[in-house]
């Protein structure tokens, strides 16, 4: 047994935690103020994130930590490891046999499930707060359900770029109430918002938690003649050959050569261990030693 | 709307700081179209009086009761806050002294003006520009700017386009704090201009806080003026102006430089 106690949290802190989630739960997309504690990780590192996993964690959880859609990179790793180490609870890479799952900018492709809590890393809860910096103003704003600020930045984008240029933290109302920043997530990811999962938001350095309970209504706002598009490069998989995938665009070379592959590396390995092959992908597989 | 009844009216209105008066005993009638200007030198109270109508400070005592489309007379100082707030966004509007206290600096023009627009439910990206648009015509701003923000614009534009962002909803009252205040005279007279045509042609009921007598002149019906916080003089503003009673009136009235 390690000397800290089960997910590095104190239990008391987890109860004060839980109770801020089971708020959020209640009213939700309802920002719940927490008294976020320090972590032995800097702030924008998913501090939020990690106390909200630290608060759902039982010894019997099965953790799965993604960093945009990818298991093996420095964030995902060090929160993996961070859990094994204090909590000892086991890991995977694959969505499917994880019980909680904790996210940095983006959604599983794989459907989630009624089993399953998908926790948000997010730097910035308030949706209005780079058009209103008054925190006091945004709260009334959100009590008094006075939302048309958020549309002037959907205006600004039209008329500076034609269409809705925001391609990620795309405010959505839910449940018809409050208006959410669904953390950075791409907008290709909005739609799945609507999801059997329950979805916790962990924002460490806002103290604020909120959440998405199963099934809950989700709509991402949008212009009657300009509708919301859940938009993603116009390619396929280079090493899969999925169509129906958010890609990351990688530079291959300095002479304009680029690739692009799903961002959910889960994803995009079980489909090549099906035999989906892509344009670029390798003749065969390497087998790790 | 009723004739019978005044749009706004105003009974016995005080508040203090403290031991000291910001505006006290202000009582009047303000009807349908009437346009009401208040004058008095800077620390009268003039100010402090129209943030209480506005709603943006309480009082300490008295009525202020507004005239609502849905159920008449009203008193604003016992609304609930989501029912104020949601006057001031469609029946009032609020023309500052700076315009940056009225604009949004980081949203382009197009986009302030079809913030309250927004703010009351439009949700047609063609309608709101296409209204927006209209605006800036009517207050003069080349329709190539819609895009450009305001910091791009000189005092008089930002001071037009906060017009524009308060109007755009059709509101019944308009409360203007200086609204020529730090403007060039060649400027104000293009703005008072501007103003006189709009209020004619909405038919709007105005109160104009001001400490320049010009600007009463051209645009007020009537004249309030104000010292110490206190109401000393009020009439039609010709007679206030040509035939001043009180000493204080006279003694603004012959403040006045002459050209």
């Amino acid at each position: 047994m390690s000397d800290y106690n089960f997910a590095y949290l104190d239990e008391q802190t987890k109860r004060m935690i839980r109770r801020a989630i089971l708020k959020g739960v209640a009213v939700p997309g309802y920002q719940v103020p927490f008294a976020s504690r320090e972590m032995p990780m800097p702030y924008g590192w998913g501090t939020g994130g990690v106390q909200v996993s630290a608060a759902c964690l039982t010894p019997e959880d099965t953790l799965k930590v993604i960093d945009q859609g990818a298991d093996d990179t420095t964030n995902a790793v060090s929160i993996r490891k961070f859990f094994e180490k204090t909590a000892e609870v086991a890991t995977t890479e694959h969505t499917g046999e994880a019980t909680v799952i904790q996210t940095r900018h983006r959604i599983p492709e794989e459907p989630l499930t009624e089993d399953q809590i998908l926790v948000y890393q997010v730097p910035i809860p308030e949706p209005l707060r780079f058009l209103e910096p008054r925190e006091t103003e945004t709260r009334k704003m959100h009590a008094l359900e006075e939302y048309g600020l958020m549309h002037v930045k959907l205006y600004e984008d039209i008329s500076r770029h034609g269409e809705i240029a925001t391609s990620y933290a795309y405010p959505v109302k839910v449940e018809g109430r409050y208006v959410m920043d669904p953390s950075p997530i791409p907008k290709f990811d909005n739609p799945k918002l609507e999801m059997a999962a329950i979805q916790l938001f962990g924002a460490g350095r806002e103290q604020r938690i909120y959440a998405i309970p199963p099934y809950t209504q989700v709509v991402s706002l949008d212009f009657e003649d300009y509708p919301f598009v859940a938009s993603k490069a116009n390619h396929a998989c280079a090493l899969c050959g999925a169509g129906d995938t958010y890609l990351d665009e990688v530079i291959v070379d300095d002479e304009g050569g680029r690739m692009y592959v799903c961002s959910d590396t889960d994803y995009c390995s079980g489909r090549q261990d099906k035999g989906h092959r892509g344009e670029m992908a390798a003749p065969y597989m390497e087998v790790a030693e | 709307m009723t004739q019978d009844n005044p749009l706004l009216s105003v009974r016995d209105i005080e508040k203090r700081y403290g031991a000291r008066i910001g505006c006290t005993d202000v009582s009047f009638d303000l009807w349908p179209g009437e346009v009401m200007g208040i004058v008095g030198e800077s620390g009268s109270g003039k100010s402090t009086l129209l943030n209480c109508l506005a709603g943006h400070i309480a009082p300490d005592g008295g009525r202020i009761l507004f005239d609502t489309r849905a159920e008449g007379l009203k008193d604003t100082a016992q609304m609930s806050e989501p029912e104020r707030r949601m006057l001031s966004r469609t029946d009032w509007a609020f023309v500052h002294q700076n315009a940056r206290d009225g604009l949004r600096m980081s949203v382009s023009a197009g986009g302030n003006v079809g913030e309250r627009l927004m703010a009351v439910g439009a949700r047609h990206y063609g309608d709101i520009r296409d209204q927006a648009t209209d605006w800036l015509g009517r207050v003069e701003i080349a329709a190539d700017r819609i895009d450009d923000r305001p910091t791009a614009f000189s005092g008089g534009m930002q001071q037009r386009l906060q017009i524009a962002r308060n109007l755009v909803t059709g509101p019944r009252l308009v409360f203007m704090d200086e609204p020529t205040g730090g403007l060039d005279v060649s400027v104000q007279a293009r703005l008072l201009d501007l103003l006189r045509g709009l209020v004619r042609e909405m038919g709007l009921s105005a109160i104009i806080v001001t400490h320049d007598l010009a600007v009463v002149r051209l645009l007020a019906d009537r004249l309030m003026v104000m010292k110490s916080g206190r109401v000393v003089e009020t009439g039609l503003t010709d007679q206030v102006l040509d035939d001043p009673q009180h000493a204080y009136t006279q003694l603004l009235v012959s403040s006045v430089l002459q050209v």
